[in-house]
Protein backbone atom coordinates (compact mmCIF):
# COMPACT_ATOMS: atom_id res chain seq x y z
CA UNK A 1 0.00 0.00 0.00
CA UNK A 2 1.13 3.22 -0.97
CA UNK A 3 1.05 6.57 1.58
CA UNK A 4 -1.80 9.00 0.11
CA UNK A 5 0.03 12.06 1.17
CA UNK A 6 3.82 10.76 0.70
CA UNK A 7 3.42 7.91 -2.12
CA UNK A 8 6.05 6.40 0.24
CA UNK A 9 5.76 2.32 0.68
CA UNK A 10 3.14 1.91 3.83
CA UNK A 11 4.79 -1.22 6.08
CA UNK A 12 1.78 -3.02 8.54
CA UNK A 13 1.91 -3.15 12.26
CA UNK A 14 0.11 -4.99 14.65
CA UNK A 15 -0.42 -3.60 18.28
CA UNK A 16 -2.20 -5.74 20.68
CA UNK A 17 -4.33 -7.24 17.54
CA UNK A 18 -4.89 -4.28 15.37
CA UNK A 19 -3.45 -4.04 12.14
CA UNK A 20 -2.05 -0.13 11.35
CA UNK A 21 -0.09 0.96 8.09
CA UNK A 22 2.33 3.30 9.04
CA UNK A 23 4.18 5.29 5.97
CA UNK A 24 7.92 4.23 5.74
CA UNK A 25 8.81 8.01 4.58
CA UNK A 26 6.21 10.66 6.43
CA UNK A 27 5.75 8.07 9.40
CA UNK A 28 1.88 9.07 8.75
CA UNK A 29 -0.97 6.42 10.28
CA UNK A 30 -3.67 5.05 8.64
CA UNK A 31 -6.09 2.85 10.16
CA UNK A 32 -8.79 0.56 8.97
CA UNK A 33 -12.32 1.52 9.41
CA UNK A 34 -13.12 0.95 12.96
CA UNK A 35 -9.87 0.35 14.45
CA UNK A 36 -9.62 3.37 16.09
CA UNK A 37 -12.18 2.47 18.21
CA UNK A 38 -10.49 -0.95 18.59
CA UNK A 39 -7.42 1.31 19.99
CA UNK A 40 -9.31 3.65 21.77
CA UNK A 41 -11.08 0.35 23.24
CA UNK A 42 -7.66 -1.30 23.77
CA UNK A 43 -6.23 1.61 25.59
CA UNK A 44 -9.92 2.07 28.35
CA UNK A 45 -9.02 -1.70 29.12
CA UNK A 46 -5.39 -1.16 29.66
CA UNK A 47 -6.78 1.17 32.86
CA UNK A 48 -9.60 -0.86 33.73
CA UNK A 49 -8.97 -4.43 34.10
CA UNK A 50 -13.47 -5.20 33.69
CA UNK A 51 -14.56 -3.50 30.77
CA UNK A 52 -17.57 -2.60 29.96
CA UNK A 53 -20.23 -4.30 27.53
CA UNK A 54 -18.69 -5.02 23.66
CA UNK A 55 -21.15 -3.02 21.70
CA UNK A 56 -20.56 0.28 23.24
CA UNK A 57 -17.64 1.12 21.09
CA UNK A 58 -18.48 4.31 18.75
CA UNK A 59 -18.85 3.77 15.33
CA UNK A 60 -17.35 6.33 13.24
CA UNK A 61 -20.56 6.26 10.77
CA UNK A 62 -23.41 4.13 10.70
CA UNK A 63 -22.97 0.46 10.58
CA UNK A 64 -24.23 -2.51 12.10
CA UNK A 65 -23.45 -3.31 15.57
CA UNK A 66 -20.29 -5.92 15.99
CA UNK A 67 -18.64 -7.27 18.53
CA UNK A 68 -15.65 -5.42 20.48
CA UNK A 69 -13.40 -8.61 19.37
CA UNK A 70 -14.85 -8.12 15.90
CA UNK A 71 -12.39 -7.19 12.75
CA UNK A 72 -12.69 -3.73 11.47
CA UNK A 73 -14.68 -4.49 7.97
CA UNK A 74 -13.51 -3.06 4.83
CA UNK A 75 -10.16 -3.84 5.65
CA UNK A 76 -8.80 -6.80 4.03
CA UNK A 77 -11.91 -9.25 3.10
CA UNK A 78 -14.08 -6.31 2.20
CA UNK A 79 -14.76 -6.99 -1.15
CA UNK A 80 -13.69 -9.96 -2.77
CA UNK A 81 -14.04 -13.41 -1.47
CA UNK A 82 -11.51 -15.49 -0.55
CA UNK A 83 -11.01 -18.93 -1.49
CA UNK A 84 -10.79 -20.36 1.99
CA UNK A 85 -13.47 -18.44 3.30
CA UNK A 86 -15.22 -19.82 -0.20
CA UNK A 87 -14.96 -23.06 1.32
CA UNK A 88 -15.31 -22.07 5.35
CA UNK A 89 -18.92 -21.28 4.04
CA UNK A 90 -19.79 -24.64 3.57
CA UNK A 91 -18.26 -26.30 6.57
CA UNK A 92 -19.21 -27.84 10.08
CA UNK B 1 -14.74 -50.71 7.70
CA UNK B 2 -15.19 -47.39 5.81
CA UNK B 3 -13.23 -48.52 2.97
CA UNK B 4 -15.87 -50.80 2.36
CA UNK B 5 -18.94 -48.61 3.19
CA UNK B 6 -18.45 -46.60 -0.25
CA UNK B 7 -19.64 -49.52 -2.47
CA UNK B 8 -22.20 -50.48 0.16
CA UNK B 9 -23.69 -47.76 0.03
CA UNK B 10 -23.69 -47.37 -3.84
CA UNK B 11 -25.45 -50.62 -3.92
CA UNK B 12 -28.21 -49.53 -0.75
CA UNK B 13 -28.97 -46.77 -2.73
CA UNK B 14 -29.27 -48.01 -6.04
CA UNK B 15 -31.58 -50.58 -4.62
CA UNK B 16 -33.71 -48.16 -2.72
CA UNK B 17 -34.33 -45.83 -6.22
CA UNK B 18 -35.51 -48.46 -7.80
CA UNK B 19 -37.18 -51.70 -7.95
CA UNK B 20 -34.80 -53.07 -10.48
CA UNK B 21 -31.73 -51.43 -10.52
CA UNK B 22 -30.09 -53.84 -12.74
CA UNK B 23 -31.59 -51.96 -15.95
CA UNK B 24 -30.69 -48.75 -14.85
CA UNK B 25 -28.45 -46.14 -16.36
CA UNK B 26 -28.60 -43.36 -13.76
CA UNK B 27 -25.59 -42.00 -12.71
CA UNK B 28 -24.72 -42.52 -8.86
CA UNK B 29 -22.59 -39.91 -7.60
CA UNK B 30 -20.76 -39.41 -4.17
CA UNK B 31 -21.92 -36.44 -2.29
CA UNK B 32 -19.82 -36.69 0.99
CA UNK B 33 -16.94 -39.15 2.21
CA UNK B 34 -16.32 -37.89 5.19
CA UNK B 35 -15.37 -39.76 8.67
CA UNK B 36 -18.42 -38.43 10.11
CA UNK B 37 -20.78 -38.95 7.28
CA UNK B 38 -20.78 -40.58 3.53
CA UNK B 39 -23.62 -39.31 1.45
CA UNK B 40 -24.47 -41.57 -1.75
CA UNK B 41 -26.61 -40.08 -4.70
CA UNK B 42 -28.56 -42.40 -7.75
CA UNK B 43 -31.43 -41.01 -9.28
CA UNK B 44 -33.52 -38.91 -6.76
CA UNK B 45 -32.61 -40.97 -3.86
CA UNK B 46 -29.79 -40.11 -1.42
CA UNK B 47 -28.12 -42.20 1.45
CA UNK B 48 -26.66 -41.08 4.05
CA UNK B 49 -24.09 -43.22 6.26
CA UNK B 50 -24.25 -41.44 9.75
CA UNK B 51 -21.00 -40.76 11.96
CA UNK B 52 -19.97 -44.53 13.52
CA UNK B 53 -21.21 -43.23 17.43
CA UNK B 54 -24.35 -42.16 16.36
CA UNK B 55 -27.15 -42.96 18.53
CA UNK B 56 -30.15 -44.94 17.15
CA UNK B 57 -32.46 -43.93 19.57
CA UNK B 58 -31.83 -40.16 18.95
CA UNK B 59 -31.47 -40.42 14.76
CA UNK B 60 -35.03 -42.01 15.26
CA UNK B 61 -36.44 -38.72 16.62
CA UNK B 62 -34.39 -36.69 14.95
CA UNK B 63 -35.90 -37.77 11.76
CA UNK B 64 -39.43 -37.46 13.12
CA UNK B 65 -39.05 -33.88 13.98
CA UNK B 66 -37.50 -33.33 10.00
CA UNK B 67 -40.89 -35.47 8.99
CA UNK B 68 -42.95 -33.52 11.30
CA UNK B 69 -41.63 -30.30 9.80
CA UNK B 70 -42.00 -30.16 6.03
CA UNK B 71 -41.41 -26.81 4.86
CA UNK B 72 -38.84 -26.47 7.13
CA UNK B 73 -36.90 -29.43 6.76
CA UNK B 74 -36.28 -31.93 4.23
CA UNK B 75 -38.27 -34.90 5.31
CA UNK B 76 -36.95 -38.72 4.57
CA UNK B 77 -37.59 -40.93 2.73
CA UNK B 78 -38.08 -43.53 5.51
CA UNK B 79 -38.83 -43.20 9.40
CA UNK B 80 -36.25 -44.68 10.86
CA UNK B 81 -32.49 -45.38 10.15
CA UNK B 82 -31.80 -48.86 8.80
CA UNK B 83 -28.04 -50.51 9.42
CA UNK B 84 -25.12 -51.30 6.92
CA UNK B 85 -21.85 -52.38 7.94
CA UNK B 86 -22.22 -51.22 11.25
CA UNK B 87 -23.69 -47.90 10.01
CA UNK B 88 -27.30 -46.06 10.66
CA UNK B 89 -28.08 -45.08 6.76
CA UNK B 90 -31.01 -42.50 6.11
CA UNK B 91 -32.85 -42.03 3.09
CA UNK B 92 -33.88 -38.52 1.34
CA UNK B 93 -34.66 -36.97 -1.62
CA UNK B 94 -32.23 -35.37 -4.10
CA UNK B 95 -32.56 -31.83 -3.65
CA UNK B 96 -30.33 -29.06 -5.87
CA UNK B 97 -27.17 -27.46 -2.87
CA UNK B 98 -26.55 -24.40 -3.19
CA UNK B 99 -23.86 -23.73 -5.30
CA UNK B 100 -20.17 -23.88 -3.96
CA UNK B 101 -18.54 -22.36 -7.11
CA UNK B 102 -21.29 -18.86 -6.62
CA UNK B 103 -21.60 -18.00 -2.82
CA UNK B 104 -22.60 -14.76 -3.49
CA UNK B 105 -25.57 -16.76 -4.50
CA UNK B 106 -26.38 -18.00 -1.74
CA UNK B 107 -29.91 -17.88 0.03
CA UNK B 108 -29.22 -15.98 3.28
CA UNK B 109 -32.64 -14.45 3.49
CA UNK B 110 -33.89 -18.48 2.93
CA UNK B 111 -31.42 -19.60 5.25
CA UNK B 112 -32.57 -16.95 8.11
CA UNK B 113 -36.28 -17.49 7.42
CA UNK B 114 -35.83 -21.52 7.74
CA UNK B 115 -34.14 -20.64 11.17
CA UNK B 116 -36.63 -18.40 12.60
CA UNK B 117 -39.55 -20.86 11.25
CA UNK B 118 -37.85 -23.73 13.47
CA UNK B 119 -36.99 -21.52 16.32
CA UNK B 120 -40.49 -20.74 16.59
CA UNK B 121 -42.12 -24.16 16.08
CA UNK B 122 -43.11 -26.42 18.69
CA UNK B 123 -41.05 -29.66 18.64
CA UNK B 124 -43.24 -32.20 17.54
CA UNK B 125 -41.54 -34.88 19.92
CA UNK B 126 -39.05 -35.03 22.33
CA UNK B 127 -35.88 -34.66 20.93
CA UNK B 128 -32.27 -34.71 22.56
CA UNK B 129 -30.51 -31.61 23.36
CA UNK B 130 -29.08 -29.36 20.22
CA UNK B 131 -25.05 -30.51 20.16
CA UNK B 132 -23.71 -27.53 18.52
CA UNK B 133 -21.65 -27.03 22.11
CA UNK B 134 -20.73 -31.08 22.29
CA UNK B 135 -19.13 -30.60 18.96
CA UNK B 136 -17.28 -27.20 19.31
CA UNK B 137 -15.83 -28.98 22.84
CA UNK B 138 -14.85 -31.99 20.58
CA UNK B 139 -13.02 -29.69 18.19
CA UNK B 140 -11.24 -27.98 21.40
CA UNK B 141 -10.51 -31.01 22.71
CA UNK B 142 -8.86 -32.49 19.09
CA UNK B 143 -7.25 -28.71 18.83
CA UNK B 144 -5.21 -29.53 22.24
CA UNK B 145 -4.25 -33.20 21.56
CA UNK B 146 -2.93 -32.37 18.00
CA UNK B 147 -1.64 -29.20 18.30
CA UNK B 148 -0.12 -28.31 21.94
CA UNK B 149 2.33 -26.14 20.66
CA UNK B 150 0.99 -24.23 17.48
CA UNK B 151 1.71 -20.40 18.40
CA UNK B 152 -2.37 -20.15 17.37
CA UNK B 153 -3.67 -22.56 20.35
CA UNK B 154 -2.97 -20.47 23.33
CA UNK B 155 -4.93 -17.52 22.01
CA UNK B 156 -8.00 -20.07 20.76
CA UNK B 157 -8.19 -21.68 24.57
CA UNK B 158 -8.16 -18.34 26.00
CA UNK B 159 -11.11 -17.32 23.81
CA UNK B 160 -12.57 -20.68 24.61
CA UNK B 161 -11.82 -20.05 28.26
CA UNK B 162 -14.08 -17.00 28.76
CA UNK B 163 -17.45 -18.83 27.27
CA UNK B 164 -20.11 -20.08 29.92
CA UNK B 165 -19.98 -23.79 30.78
CA UNK B 166 -23.32 -24.47 28.78
CA UNK B 167 -21.39 -23.05 25.80
CA UNK B 168 -18.75 -24.96 26.67
CA UNK B 169 -20.40 -27.86 26.00
CA UNK B 170 -20.07 -28.52 30.23
CA UNK B 171 -23.63 -28.25 31.55
CA UNK B 172 -26.92 -27.84 30.32
CA UNK B 173 -28.23 -24.84 27.74
CA UNK B 174 -30.30 -22.25 29.67
CA UNK B 175 -33.04 -22.77 26.88
CA UNK B 176 -34.54 -26.40 27.17
CA UNK B 177 -37.61 -26.19 24.55
CA UNK B 178 -36.57 -24.23 21.39
CA UNK B 179 -35.87 -26.32 18.27
CA UNK B 180 -32.38 -25.65 16.88
CA UNK B 181 -30.66 -27.15 13.60
CA UNK B 182 -27.11 -26.77 15.58
CA UNK B 183 -24.36 -26.65 12.83
CA UNK B 184 -25.89 -24.42 9.93
CA UNK B 185 -23.80 -23.50 7.48
CA UNK B 186 -24.71 -22.99 3.50
CA UNK B 187 -23.67 -26.51 2.93
CA UNK B 188 -27.20 -27.03 5.29
CA UNK B 189 -29.43 -25.71 2.60
CA UNK B 190 -31.10 -27.38 -0.59
CA UNK B 191 -33.78 -26.76 -2.90
CA UNK B 192 -36.40 -29.42 -2.92
CA UNK B 193 -37.82 -30.96 -5.59
CA UNK B 194 -34.67 -30.18 -7.51
CA UNK B 195 -33.74 -26.72 -9.04
CA UNK B 196 -37.00 -24.42 -8.42
CA UNK B 197 -38.61 -26.24 -5.18
CA UNK B 198 -38.71 -23.80 -2.51
CA UNK B 199 -35.22 -23.99 0.03
CA UNK B 200 -34.92 -26.83 3.13
CA UNK B 201 -32.97 -27.28 5.76
CA UNK B 202 -30.73 -31.14 5.91
CA UNK B 203 -28.76 -33.00 7.99
CA UNK B 204 -30.40 -33.66 11.61
CA UNK B 205 -27.92 -35.20 12.89
CA UNK B 206 -27.23 -31.85 15.53
CA UNK B 207 -30.35 -31.04 15.33
CA UNK B 208 -32.42 -31.13 19.06
CA UNK B 209 -33.50 -28.52 21.32
CA UNK B 210 -31.61 -25.41 22.91
CA UNK B 211 -30.19 -22.22 22.57
CA UNK B 212 -31.37 -20.42 19.37
CA UNK B 213 -28.35 -18.41 19.32
CA UNK B 214 -26.57 -20.93 18.15
CA UNK B 215 -27.65 -21.30 14.64
CA UNK B 216 -27.10 -17.48 13.98
CA UNK B 217 -23.76 -17.70 15.72
CA UNK B 218 -21.82 -18.84 12.54
CA UNK B 219 -22.63 -16.40 10.37
CA UNK B 220 -22.19 -13.53 13.11
CA UNK B 221 -18.71 -15.01 13.68
CA UNK B 222 -17.91 -15.14 10.12
CA UNK B 223 -19.26 -11.61 9.96
CA UNK B 224 -17.65 -10.65 13.20
CA UNK B 225 -14.40 -11.90 11.89
CA UNK B 226 -14.48 -9.82 8.89
CA UNK B 227 -15.05 -12.51 6.98
CA UNK B 228 -18.61 -12.40 5.36
CA UNK B 229 -20.02 -8.80 3.77
CA UNK B 230 -21.79 -6.49 6.36
CA UNK B 231 -24.69 -6.43 3.43
CA UNK B 232 -25.04 -10.43 3.73
CA UNK B 233 -24.75 -10.01 7.44
CA UNK B 234 -27.54 -7.72 7.55
CA UNK B 235 -29.81 -9.35 4.93
CA UNK B 236 -29.36 -12.68 6.76
CA UNK B 237 -30.56 -10.76 10.28
CA UNK B 238 -33.03 -8.47 8.93
CA UNK B 239 -34.64 -11.42 7.26
CA UNK B 240 -34.27 -13.71 10.48
CA UNK B 241 -35.81 -10.86 12.13
CA UNK B 242 -38.88 -10.37 10.07
CA UNK B 243 -39.76 -14.22 10.35
CA UNK B 244 -40.04 -13.34 13.90
CA UNK B 245 -37.18 -15.56 14.94
CA UNK B 246 -36.71 -15.09 18.62
CA UNK B 247 -32.79 -15.64 19.06
CA UNK B 248 -32.37 -11.91 18.77
CA UNK B 249 -34.75 -8.70 19.74
CA UNK B 250 -36.56 -7.64 16.90
CA UNK B 251 -34.01 -4.41 16.41
CA UNK B 252 -31.44 -2.88 18.40
CA UNK B 253 -28.26 -4.23 18.96
CA UNK B 254 -28.34 -7.98 18.70
CA UNK B 255 -24.84 -9.02 19.90
CA UNK B 256 -26.24 -9.07 23.37
CA UNK B 257 -27.65 -11.97 22.51
CA UNK B 258 -25.11 -13.47 20.02
CA UNK B 259 -21.60 -12.42 21.69
CA UNK B 260 -20.67 -15.83 23.91
CA UNK B 261 -22.74 -18.55 20.90
CA UNK B 262 -20.39 -16.30 18.32
CA UNK B 263 -16.99 -16.46 20.57
CA UNK B 264 -18.05 -20.49 20.55
CA UNK B 265 -18.17 -20.35 17.00
CA UNK B 266 -15.21 -18.33 16.48
CA UNK B 267 -13.27 -20.79 18.35
CA UNK B 268 -14.47 -23.75 17.15
CA UNK B 269 -13.76 -22.68 13.60
CA UNK B 270 -10.33 -21.37 14.58
CA UNK B 271 -9.46 -25.07 16.50
CA UNK B 272 -10.74 -26.47 12.94
CA UNK B 273 -8.65 -24.18 11.09
CA UNK B 274 -5.14 -24.71 13.58
CA UNK B 275 -5.62 -28.67 13.39
CA UNK B 276 -6.19 -28.90 9.40
CA UNK B 277 -3.19 -26.86 9.01
CA UNK B 278 -1.22 -28.85 11.42
CA UNK B 279 -2.14 -31.95 9.81
CA UNK B 280 -1.38 -30.66 6.35
CA UNK B 281 1.84 -29.45 7.55
CA UNK B 282 1.50 -25.69 6.16
CA UNK B 283 0.69 -22.17 7.85
CA UNK B 284 -2.46 -20.64 8.30
CA UNK B 285 -3.67 -18.92 5.62
CA UNK B 286 -5.00 -15.09 6.11
CA UNK B 287 -8.27 -16.41 6.94
CA UNK B 288 -7.77 -18.47 9.81
CA UNK B 289 -5.83 -16.11 10.79
CA UNK B 290 -8.76 -13.96 11.25
CA UNK B 291 -10.24 -15.98 13.13
CA UNK B 292 -7.28 -16.73 15.63
CA UNK B 293 -6.95 -12.63 15.79
CA UNK B 294 -10.10 -12.40 17.20
CA UNK B 295 -9.91 -15.13 19.41
CA UNK B 296 -7.18 -12.78 21.19
CA UNK B 297 -9.24 -9.80 21.37
CA UNK B 298 -11.68 -11.49 23.06
CA UNK B 299 -11.84 -10.11 27.15
CA UNK B 300 -14.63 -11.60 29.61
CA UNK B 301 -18.13 -12.19 28.38
CA UNK B 302 -20.67 -9.61 30.10
CA UNK B 303 -23.39 -11.43 31.77
CA UNK B 304 -26.50 -10.47 29.28
CA UNK B 305 -28.66 -8.01 30.57
CA UNK B 306 -32.25 -8.44 31.71
CA UNK B 307 -34.78 -8.76 29.00
CA UNK B 308 -36.96 -5.44 29.94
Amino acid sequence: MQCPKCRAPMHTYNRNGVQIEQCSGCRGIFLDYGELESLTRLESQWSQPAPPAPPAAPQAYPAAPAPAWGAPHGGHHGHHRHKSFGHMLFSS
Amino acid sequence: MTTDLLPALTAHVMATAHANPRTCHCATATLAAREDATVVRHAGTVAKAHAPDADPAELTLRLTVATRLPGILLPPLTPTPTELHGRLVTHWPYGTPVDPDDPDAAPWEAAATLLALLHRAPAPTAVPPMRGPAKAAHAIALLRATAPDHPATAPVLHAWATLPPWARGEAPMPDTATLCHGDLHLGQLIRHPAHNGPWLLIDVDDLGTGVPEWDLARPAAWYACGLLAPDEWHRFLTAYRTAGGPAVPPDGDPWTALDAPARALTAQTAARAVTKAVAAGRPLDEVERSLVDACARMGPVCPPAPSS
